[in-house]
């Protein structure tokens, strides 16, 4: 097919159009500060994004706003200090940060928690979950210009804070755990409570699944879009969610519940094969039903016994190094405890799982468009607190 | 046989496999617990890629790096008052004393992987002489060490050779010293005693008094 004279001269006038835009708007090399203070980011997370007119080139996370130096801190406070600290490192489910601490330093005394405190800690660690992870599923929503899901979101978390507060006392930082059992028992009345409770969420998962995934401008924003292979999200370390919806078939409490009581439940470990923003939520998504699985079985299997097994009043661990890591709400989150048998301990490495998989953002960025940035950023799930520590 | 049996028994023929096929300076094997090896500091990269290629260590955990140096600033709080506050600790202070796998030197680098598939874990440590503080990096193995790395070379003050961006993390750009390291003084225990020095607890089925008197071991059964 030839081209008529007239064609030719229109291309070429479009071509020089096409140019003098650029050239105006001067959008290549473009840099653009996304944070530290933006509704996307979760906190401070401060992305920094060179773009060629809407495709990015490099994005660059900078972190630090919010280091707060727990390591160090750690080295100066008493074990039952410490977890004071680590409950604000993922603020969403600060349960969930204290447990696999508390088990590491159990490994290094040889303490072992009685039956009912394990049982009362597996269910107060999947609260947490259901705590966090709701709030993303409702948020991930406003991130593709849905304010609606998020309120519901609030709306129905409260109620699962209602039952964390009135079993620990506190509604995001419980400092519930202790070595060698929990600190107190359940009240009166709370299991019934509780299942109600679950009743909510399991209808805001039914909701959600409706208003948010089977939405068309949810899918469109979000399938085919932030695809990570399964190779790439390992060698990154990513965990949780993130990792399983790269097809990994590997969840801690299946594979290595080490003294929380998940074989003593059914339930099943959720996969999607994508790897995209939407296998993302739709992973949650069933991860939150199946945690109100879980909690049903377990608040109606709560064996009797003491909540604390003989432990001395001032805890000195002895020497000895200890790691444990756990299925947290953001991924695997582990806890190196380094002691040289006294007070305090001598090193503790915070291994927390949104670092990780933030890690991935450099490699992920690269080329997509500049208002999926947003929505990646959203789905890929991250605490400020939990990258910060 | 369980689930823990299973990888408990792949866990020692990875230990027998590992000590046959590298040259470790240490290592140490908990059976239900987990996995140690220490290699020498050139080694450091070819044992990750031997453990990724050869047993299936997927998955990168977490690098960090250990500062065996006792503190010198008194920091177990055993004593009754801070000893930053009212002098100098009076007993010596203990010997550089190292953990799990042994060790030579002060700074010690470990990092961790993770077979997904067998679910056991390795933790590979290696020494640092302390007039040079520098390794190869990981990054050409694992991708992920990236951040870690940057990590640890604020924190502690190690170079890894071969680092495309080699700056700081979570520091701002001018800060001075490595927080991490052992002789670097926490200043808000400079300026004040610290509160929270007595900390006990009162436990179920116990009154105040006795927990107040509780010492170590006050009623171990």
């Amino acid at each position: 097919m030839t081209m008529t004279e007239r064609e030719q001269l229109r291309y070429i006038a479009a071509q020089a159009a096409d140019a003098r835009v650029n050239l105006e708007l001067e959008t290549e090399g473009m840099t653009l500060n996304i944070g530290p203070q933006h509704p996307a980011t979760h906190g401070t997370l401060r992305v920094l994004v060179k773009l060629d007119g809407e495709q990015v080139v490099a994005a660059e996370p900078i972190m630090g706003y919010m280091h707060r130096g727990y390591e160090k801190l750690s080295e100066m406070r008493t074990y039952p200090q410490v977890t004071t600290l680590i409950n604000r490192i993922d603020w969403l489910g600060s349960f969930a940060n204290e447990v696999p601490f508390i088990l590491a330093a159990e490994k290094l005394m040889d303490v072992e928690a009685p039956p009912r405190a394990q049982h009362i800690r597996t269910i107060l660690f999947e609260l947490a979950r259901i705590a966090n992870v709701v709030l993303f599923l409702g948020d991930m929503a406003v991130q593709v210009g849905a304010i609606t899901p998020v309120f519901f979101a609030f709306r129905d978390r409260e109620h699962i804070l209602n039952m964390i507060e009135s079993a620990t006392g506190g509604r995001f930082h419980p400092n519930f755990d202790r070595i060698g059992g929990i600190k107190d028992d359940l009240p009166k009345g709370w299991i019934e409570e509780t299942r109600g409770a679950l009743k909510r969420i399991e209808a805001f998962c039914d909701e959600m699944e409706t208003l948010v995934l089977g939405n068309e401008i949810f899918q469109t924003r979000t399938r085919g879009i932030g695809v990570i292979p399964s190779d790439v999200a390992l060698q990154y370390g990513m965990s949780g969610a993130n990792l399983r919806a790269t097809g990994v078939d590997w969840d801690l409490r299946r594979d290595a519940p080490c003294g929380l009581v998940y074989d003593k439940v059914d339930w099943k470990v959720w996969t999607h094969p994508d790897g995209d923003s939407f296998a993302r939520y739709w992973v949650r998504l069933q991860e939150t039903r199946e945690a109100c699985k879980i909690l049903d079985q377990l608040l109606g299997t709560i064996p009797a016994g003491p909540i604390m097994a003989k432990v001395p009043r001032i805890i000195k661990v002895p020497a000895g190094e200890a790691y444990v890591e756990t299925e947290n709400p953001l991924g695997a989150m582990g806890y190196y405890i380094v002691s040289k048998g006294e007070l305090v301990p001598f090193r503790l490495k915070i291994r927390s799982a949104s670092f990780s998989n933030i890690s991935v953002t450099p490699w992920l960025l690269r080329g997509v468009y500049l208002p999926d940035v947003i929505t990646i950023l959203a789905s890929l799930y991250f605490i400020l607190g939990d990258i910060d520590r | 046989m369980t689930t823990d049996e299973r990888v408990d028994t792949t866990r020692a023929a990875v230990f027998d496999a590992l000590t046959s096929e590298l040259e470790l300076a240490g290592s140490h094997l908990a059976l239900g617990d987990d996995l140690w090896i220490r290699v020498s500091r050139d080694a450091w990269v070819d044992t990750f890629k031997h453990l990724r290629d050869k047993h299936g260590c997927k998955w990168f955990d977490f690098l960090s790096a250990i500062d065996w140096m006792p503190s010198p600033f008194g920091r177990s709080m055993d004593s009754e008052v801070d000893t930053i506050v009212h002098g100098k600790d009076s007993k010596e202070p203990d010997a550089m004393a190292t953990g799990v796998a042994g060790g030579e030197t002060r700074f010690q680098l470990l990092a961790r992987v993770y077979n997904v598939v067998e679910h056991w874990g390795v933790t590979v440590k290696a020494d640092l002489p302390d007039d040079d503080l520098s390794i190869a990096t990981l990054i050409p193995v694992f991708a992920g060490a990236n951040w870690h790395e940057r990590e640890a070379m604020e924190m502690f003050g190690i170079e890894f050779v071969g680092h495309p961006n080699p700056r700081k993390l979570y520091l701002p750009g001018a800060f001075e010293g490595f927080p991490l390291r052992k002789d670097f003084p926490l200043l808000a225990r400079m300026v004040k005693p610290w509160p929270g020095i007595v900390d006990v607890e009162q436990m179920p089925g116990e009154t105040e008094e006795e927990a107040e008197a509780g010492t170590e071991g006050g009623d171990a059964a």
